[in-house]
């Protein structure tokens, strides 16, 4: 009985961290639409001033000043990021925010192995509060006591803010309608500064709060990002309350996993939310994300036409030029072309749900990663031969998306994708916990072509044939009736059901084809790198592939291959620097901000400018 | 008090507003006819900044105030009851008029809640309701009231009698003579032509974006031709 009671506490200690870095979240993207994909960066960042400060600042007082003072840094640095980051590209379409948010993550990264060095901190202990006291004798620390007691007042402190003050009741109407807001005489932008301040600030309080529990690491950003997406989508989006409950639930629970199932631990939160949006949809206290309040944004978009002959002369010479490689590049440049095309593969298959189908995924990766372990433990396992395993993989991708498609797609807009990102952590925490049969954290080796396709060129080939085959099919989708009914479902579902689309299932099918084709690209990287480790399930790998599919155009059909083609040449010079995120992070903020188009919408609009190609007489 | 000049305005490509120009003289109401999707909300859209015109100037009061970012425009003295009755559907009435509250403005009425009351009662019982739970009649009161609140010198209505009981038309007629007694400028948008005979002092018609008749009402009332060809009564 103390056991359980001691482990409650502990839960409830844990959840204060959770809770604010989730109602900051929660209370940003209300208000701003923006899904702050940086704020586990500021969570860091919390953590890391905090420590700081706790050096120069001594004793009790120092202790709690430093935690306050880290809070408020943190969301000062949050205006600096959304003055100079987000204002340019509000009026852009939402996924560009998310982008830019990305580099805003590689950017303080950098930033913080700059200054804090790459090894972790242990936080220093709350001065006072260092001891245990025993609950029915059980230990207890005094700091977790301390947290449980300051998490309801941080809680009934914003609750307050938002329900009872003219600017909660301002922000409250912004999160429903911003454009009535501002007609009504209230300046949005300060709006916008302010709870991306308030924001901010939590997920840096909450940071120097763990710190005494946790201390900083340069991996906190992103582990925190999936606990938090689940808090929030088990809450409900925007409810504080919900907010609250779900960091209780998620923490207690994974308490209890630690002590009675340490192998699932990570795997148990993804599961609950699972169920909780099984019965309701929009999370615990969340109420229905009304669609469609803000409509097309920007230029609408060109119809897509199959290429016409000078570009289908292009593309073939381009082949050409890809195909004889191997007769006169090195084997370093084959073997990097041959990581290009898998990686083109891959970003062209999300790039097909997302540009023509609007399904914005976070979690594409779990099909990439997902094929690609299917194939590795058919190996290891089963002894299966590489011809087999290279069906299997995109096949077990695809039973996958059935599957995950099938949960995630009863949710749209922003839960959709959380969802998504949800079950990528979930393969990823399988991967990495149930190490009898992934191996975990040390992966699986040894997993080689079979002999005939050994030889570096050989294998070029193979993934030559099968990646551009793959990014044809997906492109001849696109063309085919089929991808008539995924544009008319992205832009506007409700019409497209009174003309008999069945939009769900079109969308599934969707999903799943590019989980086959993601799984097929996956199958190609095990056998091409000989191995394979939890890292390519991660949340990080989903991002490289939505940042490639931004930069190349959403708008464009060829955006996915050509970002992918651009992102990998260019990460492959700049990873030989230190500070390449940094440079990386920055690139990707100054391209959202100067060519929202893409690299082919910009090529392709600096080209109509030109002359060089017309301009379509429906654009005009 | 208001002048729209050569204004025209697109969606995209569609060319929505094409050369607009009317004025709306101090103290008095104006309303702005035309069939269903003739550009009536598009214009108020365009005097209130929500739609850029791509060409030509908005002045009021003398100023230019195309360009501004809407909140300006309203602090500026505009105040905006859009058609669609956008309440805040979460908040309660009071917090809706809180959002709406802006701070006295010279030479025109200091509105409180309490005044809003007066004006509509039937607010005034479900000050605590949440917007969603309002009927349609009351949601469009509450529409008004809330941009009251920004004590307004000119007020831009669209469509205020759309898809409410004709006894609440009625009374909006009322409210809204009683808002020019007060001092306030109107400007309103209406398909339906009693409606607007009730109010109005000048006329605009439009069809397609274009401008097709300006003048008062009596001038209109002379010329029924003009009203059976562009509107349908």
């Amino acid at each position: 009985m103390g056991l359980f009671i001691a482990q409650i506490l502990t839960g409830l200690a844990n959840a204060g961290a959770l809770f604010m870095v989730a109602s900051g979240l929660s209370l940003i993207f209300g208000v701003t639409r923006v899904v702050n994909f940086a704020h586990g960066s500021f969570y860091m960042l919390g953590a890391y001033v905090g420590y700081s400060l706790m050096q120069v600042l001594p004793g009790m007082v120092g202790f709690w000043v430093a935690i306050l003072l880290a809070g408020i840094i943190v969301g000062l640095i949050g205006v600096i990021v959304e003055f100079c980051v987000l204002r340019p590209v509000y009026s852009a379409p939402e996924l560009f925010q998310l982008v830019a948010t990305f580099g805003v993550i590689l950017v303080i990264q950098d930033l913080a192995l700059m200054i804090w060095g790459p090894q972790d901190l242990l936080g220093p202990r709350a001065p006072g509060l260092k001891g245990v006291i025993r609950i029915m004798g059980e230990p207890v620390p005094q700091y977790d006591i301390a947290l449980i007691v300051i998490t309801p007042f941080v809680a009934f402190g914003l609750w307050y803010l938002i329900t009872r003050t003219r600017v909660g009741t301002l922000v409250r109407a912004a999160t429903q309608d911003r454009e009535m807001v501002s007609a009504l005489g209230v300046n949005q932008a300060w709006l916008f500064t302010g709870v991306f301040f308030l924001g901010c600030a939590l997920a840096g309080l909450g940071g120097a709060l763990q710190l005494p529990k946790g201390g900083a690491d340069l991996l906190m950003d992103f582990n925190i990002l999936g606990p938090v997406f689940v808090v929030v989508v088990i809450g409900g989006m925007g409810s504080l309350p919900g907010a609250y409950l779900a960091a209780v639930i998620i923490s207690v629970l994974n308490v209890f996993g630690v002590t009675y199932a340490p192998q699932s631990t990570l795997v148990l939160m993804f599961v609950v939310m699972v169920i909780v949006l099984m019965f309701r949809p929009f999370g615990l206290l969340g109420k229905e994300e009304v669609a469609g309040e803000h409509g097309q944004v920007g230029e609408p978009e060109r119809p897509i036409k199959p290429a016409g002959r000078n570009m289908r002369l292009l593309v073939a010479a381009g082949l050409l030029i890809l195909g004889l490689l191997p007769f006169y590049g090195s084997n370093f440049a084959v073997v990097l072309v041959t990581d290009i095309m898998i990686f083109a593969l891959f970003a062209a298959s999300l790039h097909f749900m997302l540009g023509q189908g609007g399904l914005v995924s976070f979690g594409h990766a779990a099909f990439f990663g997902g094929g690609a372990y299917a194939a590795a433990l058919f190996v290891t396992h089963a002894n299966t031969p590489m011809e087999l395993a290279l069906v299997l993989a995109p096949v077990c991708a695809g039973l996958a998306a059935i599957v995950i498609g099938w949960v995630c797609l009863r949710s749209t807009g922003v839960y959709f994708a959380m969802l998504t990102l949800a079950f990528g952590q979930l393969l990823w925490s399988l991967a990495f916990q149930w190490s009898e049969v992934t191996g975990g954290d040390d992966g699986l080796v040894n997993i080689w072509p079979s002999d005939w396709a050994s030889d570096n060129s050989v294998y070029y080939y193979l993934a030559f044939v099968l990646c551009v085959g793959g990014i044809l099919l997906l492109r001849q989708a696109a063309h085919a009736p089929f991808g008539y009914a995924m544009r008319a479902a992205r832009d506007s579902a409700r019409q497209a059901e009174a003309m008999g689309i069945n939009t769900k299932r079109i969308q599934w099918v969707a999903f799943t084809f590019a989980g086959v084709m993601a799984g097929l690209a996956g199958g190609l990287f095990v056998f091409s790198k000989g191995s394979i480790f939890p890292n390519e399930l991660e949340t990080a790998r989903s991002f490289d592939a939505l940042i490639v599919v931004f930069l190349g155009g959403v708008k464009t059909l060829s955006g996915g291959w050509v970002g992918a083609a651009f992102f990998e040449g260019i990460k492959d010079y700049l990873t030989r620097f230190e500070y390449w995120r940094l440079a990386l992070g920055l690139s990707i903020i100054v391209i959202v901000i100067l060519g929202p188009e893409g690299i082919v919408g910009s090529l392709r609009k600096a080209g109509e400018r030109l002359g060089i190609l017309k301009v379509p007489e429906d654009a005009k | 008090m208001l002048e729209v000049k050569d204004v025209n305005s697109f969606y995209g490509k569609a060319h929505v507003l094409n050369d607009l120009n009317f004025n709306v003289e101090a103290g008095t109401v104006v309303a702005l006819l035309g069939r269903n999707g003739a550009g009536k909300t598009t214009t108020m859209k365009s005097i209130m900044q929500l739609v850029r015109p791509r060409s030509g100037t908005v002045i009021y009061k003398g100023q230019d105030i195309t360009g501004w970012p809407s909140h300006k425009v309203a602090r500026a003295g505009l105040g905006y009851v859009p058609e669609e009755r956008r309440i805040f559907t979460q908040l309660t009435v009071l917090e809706n008029l809180e959002v709406g509250r802006q701070p006295p403005r010279e030479g025109c009425t200091t509105w409180t809640d309490d005044m809003v009351f007066d004006l509509f009662p039937n607010l005034a019982e479900r000050r605590n309701n949440r917007g969603k739970a309002l009927s349609g009649g009351e949601q469009q009161m509450l529409t008004i009231a809330r941009t009251l609140m920004g004590n307004p010198a000119f007020i831009l209505l669209d469509e205020p009698s759309e898809g409410i009981a004709p006894v609440i038309v009625e009374q909006m007629a009322r409210v809204i003579l009683q808002l020019k007694r007060e001092g306030l400028t109107v400007l309103l948008s209406e398909q339906n032509l009693h409606f607007a005979q009730a109010v109005a002092d000048g006329v605009v018609i439009i069809e397609h974006g274009t401008q097709k008749f300006v003048g008062s009402l009596s001038e209109l009332q002379a010329h029924p031709e003009i009203r059976d060809q562009y509107l349908s009564v």
